[in-house]
């Protein structure tokens, strides 16, 4: 071919790859532009006040209600119940992997923490229905233990591999000085892991978490499986609650097109938008924390 | 005593920790492998489902999940790894390349429902595609583009500069150097995160429940234009929805089975090309 | 310098890396069909101006290039200049030997295919720049080898010999023996000797050594200036400057 010729084709190629590039940009733009549309013409039926403070969520009745509170709530104690079970779990495995496990055990444990991530949601929703259900029943004397605890564990199961891998990355950047220092001064390993490795991996933990826990609210199918999706405004772990991304997967297949209702589904996914937005953008705030101090 | 004892109960806590979450994936492939194997029989892969989903196969199902994943493929892939390459190896590092980053980063963490409703006020609205294979394959396709373009974005960073300019250094466009040097490099490194992105969208339920997926319907699934039925939504719908659960639970379970070994199946090619890659280094 | 045809020279050239001025005002010429060498200590800029020479820069985004750059009469940063044809007409070498991920002939073959050179023609190609680099009655027998396979020292020369079976007019080499063990550098140092009878050579080195064996002409730089430049003898034995003679007798370095 001549030079000419495969000299256009480079800058033709680049300028598509340039372009894939900007897609992205148009993809995240859309999302949100589609979530603000849908949002605001939500609020034109229905006043921001009422959205916030109302306490109930109920489209279907006569007096239609649309109170995103019981849904926040009902995703805040999932979530909650899910990272105290996980975060002690989680940082737990994560120091094992990191400080007692030789590198053969680490071999090992490793793929079977990513196995653990690669099972579908809906399948852990299934077992939530088949094993966690029954054993909450038993525990609580209930009809099915389908509740905020049933969800809590199973999400504590589906945000425990993101936690334990970025808190592993964040013990595994230390410097091994540190461990130096400290068992120097004769602290054992356990000294040594709560009082400096913990401490000076704080910030990567902190991320680890977050990362979690935006993995636990935006999770819709263990959650719509396993919490019994009763709309009253939940009162604790051991009653059904319903969350935001449950209350999208249940109701968006059986509303009208444009009516207040279907848009009130994208004003509550907007506001889940936000809350997962946040919640990463603090987790990649951490992250970049702890890189920071890896570099210097 | 206690001096002696204490670092004995710290080394048990954290290894607690560690084996129980080990009995969780322990206890789920357990579960579904001794209740979901009996319900396993070559009809059960290879026959429609029947009598109101309580006898039969579920054939439809397992092509339609094929089916999805591969449109998924098709879609997600070239854009993915095109827009990784356009980021790694063209990109300067400006405003508009930390924007392109930073939306790739965000792209990720948004719920998978989100994309559910993006496809439905996108493809099945907004371009007409109505509830349909095609929708539900871009939407699942939009969903994986974050993962290909960093998986493959962090592959193409492990080959070093040199490499590029041996073929730059003998008269190679840019272009050139990438399609016959960096690109056959970084192969094994993009396919591992392309499978492992592939294994997670053949899982995924919520993007797919507006746009497309079906509960029943009427011989196979497999066309562009129509509904279809897929392994995750169908577990859902046998394990919740069905006027007889107890008694379709045995057809859950072998779904559930069959689902968790297609999404392994993928992972242990993942790995299987990730382990084979790190020995010829 | 002296009457040897200017093959290659920079001319007040400034360059910067973002906001670090890394090339100061740098003119030096490189006489037709002789070997120079760059010498200096870490981080004086010898390597960046080698790689100005095939706008091997061009991929640095932050990269900021002033001045003139002439091969013969032609300006190489003169925009209706191919930065393609730019390298194929100057060769490099790198530091450290990168063989392409393929066979030995395919190696070679790459750069002649790309180039566009006839199939037929390949074949003799090959063998000739196999021959000039000293290589083909080592490999001869097994040129579908994975080049990854070979020792450090023919990996280097492999490189050479890719570079030389694009007929190039100038070789850039960066420190090409600085990963060779001294067999291996002193069949190097032959080959670029022999090669100098066709080629214009410059050479970065460390070696102080290495030039005097190889070089005819050598160039001392010091924190991104010419220090001094004239034969390699004159250097070494009768520099000019105080700093000059300070590096060449290894006070600092």
């Amino acid at each position: 071919m001549k030079l000419a010729a495969r000299e256009t084709i480079d800058s033709f190629v680049k300028a598509a790859f340039r372009t894939t590039g900007l897609l992205v940009i148009v993809i995240l733009g859309g999302i949100f532009v589609m979530l603000l549309w849908n949002t605001i013409a939500f609020f034109a039926h229905i006043k921001p006040l009422d959205f916030i403070t109302a306490t109930q969520w109920n489209p279907g009745g006569n007096r239609a209600s649309y109170g995103i509170l019981p849904l926040m709530v009902s995703t805040g104690i999932v979530t909650l119940g899910a990272m105290m079970i996980a975060i002690p779990l989680g940082i737990g495995t994560a120091a094992f992997m990191s400080e007692y496990a030789n590198s053969r055990l680490r071999n090992i444990l490793k793929p079977m923490i990513e196995m653990l991530a690669a099972v579908p949601s809906v399948a852990i929703g299934f077992l939530g229905i088949v094993i966690v259900g029954p054993e909450i029943a038993k525990l609580a004397h209930q009809a099915n233990g389908l509740n905020a605890l049933n969800g809590a564990v199973l999400l504590a199961i589906m945000a425990l591999p993101t936690i334990i891998t970025v808190t592993e990355d964040a013990l595994q950047a230390l410097p091994v000085s540190y461990r130096e220092a400290s068992y120097s001064v004769g602290a054992n390993r356990w000294q040594t892991l709560r009082k400096v490795i913990i401490p000076a991996a704080a910030p990567g933990i902190i991320a680890a978490v977050m990362l979690g826990v935006g993995r636990a609210i935006g999770e819709t199918m263990t959650v719509l499986m396993a919490t019994g999706n009763a709309s009253a405004f939940p009162k604790g772990f051991f009653h059904s609650v319903r969350t935001i991304t449950a209350t999208i997967a249940i109701e968006m297949g059986e509303v009208p097109y444009q009516t207040t209702h279907y848009y009130a589904l994208f004003a509550i996914a907007a506001v889940l938008f936000l809350i997962t937005l946040l919640v990463n953008l603090a987790g990649e705030y951490f992250v970049n924390r702890y890189r920071k101090y890896q570099a210097t | 005593m206690m001096k002696r004892l204490s670092p004995v109960i710290e080394w048990f806590t954290l290894l607690f920790c560690t084996g129980t979450v080990l009995s969780f994936l322990i206890a789920i492939l357990w579960d579904l492998t001794a209740k979901g194997w009996p319900s396993l029989s070559w009809q059960f892969i290879t026959e429609l489902p029947s009598e109101g989903m309580t006898k039969g196969g579920i054939l439809p199902a397992i092509t339609g999940t094929v089916m999805l994943t591969l449109l998924t493929a098709v879609l997600a892939v070239p854009l993915g790894i095109s827009c990784a390459i356009y980021l790694n190896e063209y990109a300067k590092d400006n405003w508009l390349t930390r924007l392109i980053r930073a939306s790739i980063r965000n792209l990720s963490g948004v719920p998978s429902i989100i994309y559910g409703l993006f496809g439905l006020a996108l493809f099945v609205q907004g371009m007409h595609m109505g509830t349909s294979m095609l929708a539900a394959g871009f939407t699942l396709g939009l969903l994986s583009l974050p993962y290909i373009i960093s998986t493959t974005e962090e592959a193409l960073r492990r080959i070093p500069a040199s490499t590029r300019e041996a073929a730059l250094a003998v008269g190679a466009t840019q272009f050139e150097s990438i399609r016959d040097v960096v690109l056959p490099s970084a192969l094994p490194g993009i396919l591992t995160g392309v499978v492992l992105t592939l294994s997670r969208a053949a899982g995924e339920t919520a993007p797919i429940l507006f746009t497309g997926v079906a509960f029943y319907i009427n011989g196979s699934s497999g066309y562009l234009n129509q509904e279809f039925m897929a392994l995750p939504y169908h577990l859902y719908m046998l394990s919740t929805q069905h006027q007889a659960i107890e008694q379709v639970r045995p057809l859950a379970y072998g779904t559930a089975l069959v689902l968790v070994m297609v999404v392994f199946f993928l992972n242990l090619t993942a790995f299987y090309i990730r382990y084979k890659y790190r020995n010829n280094e | 310098m002296n009457e040897a045809i200017i093959k290659l020279s920079a001319q007040g050239l400034n360059l910067w890396f973002g906001n670090k001025h890394v090339l100061k005002n740098v003119s030096v010429t490189f006489p037709e069909k002789q070997v120079t060498a760059l010498i200096g200590p870490s981080g004086c800029g010898k390597s960046t101006l080698l790689r100005c020479f095939n706008r091997m820069h061009d991929l640095s985004p932050d990269a900021r290039i002033e001045g003139k750059i002439m091969l013969e009469n032609e300006d190489l940063y003169d925009k209706k200049i191919s930065v393609t044809e730019v390298r194929k007409r100057v060769g490099m070498v790198f530091q450290k030997a990168n063989p392409f991920p393929k066979s030995i002939y395919e190696n070679i073959n790459y750069g002649l295919k790309i180039n566009d050179i006839p199939s037929k023609e390949r074949p003799a190609i090959i063998e000739r720049a196999l021959k000039e680099s000293y290589l083909w009655e080592e490999v001869k027998d097994e040129l579908k080898k994975p080049a990854t396979r070979m020792s450090g020292g023919q990996q280097q020369r492999l490189c050479i010999a890719r570079t030389v079976a694009l007929r190039p007019e100038v070789i850039l080499m960066d420190e090409p023996c600085s990963a060779l063990d001294p067999i291996s550098t002193r069949k190097v140092e032959e080959l670029i000797v022999q090669l100098k009878k066709q080629y214009t050579i410059v050479i970065v080195t460390h070696n102080m050594q290495q030039a005097q064996r190889i070089a005819d002409q050598t160039i001392f730089m010091y924190l991104g200036e010419v220090v001094e430049e004239g034969r390699t003898d004159d250097i070494f034995n009768h520099p000019q400057k105080d700093l000059t003679k300070n590096y060449v007798s290894g006070h600092f370095g």
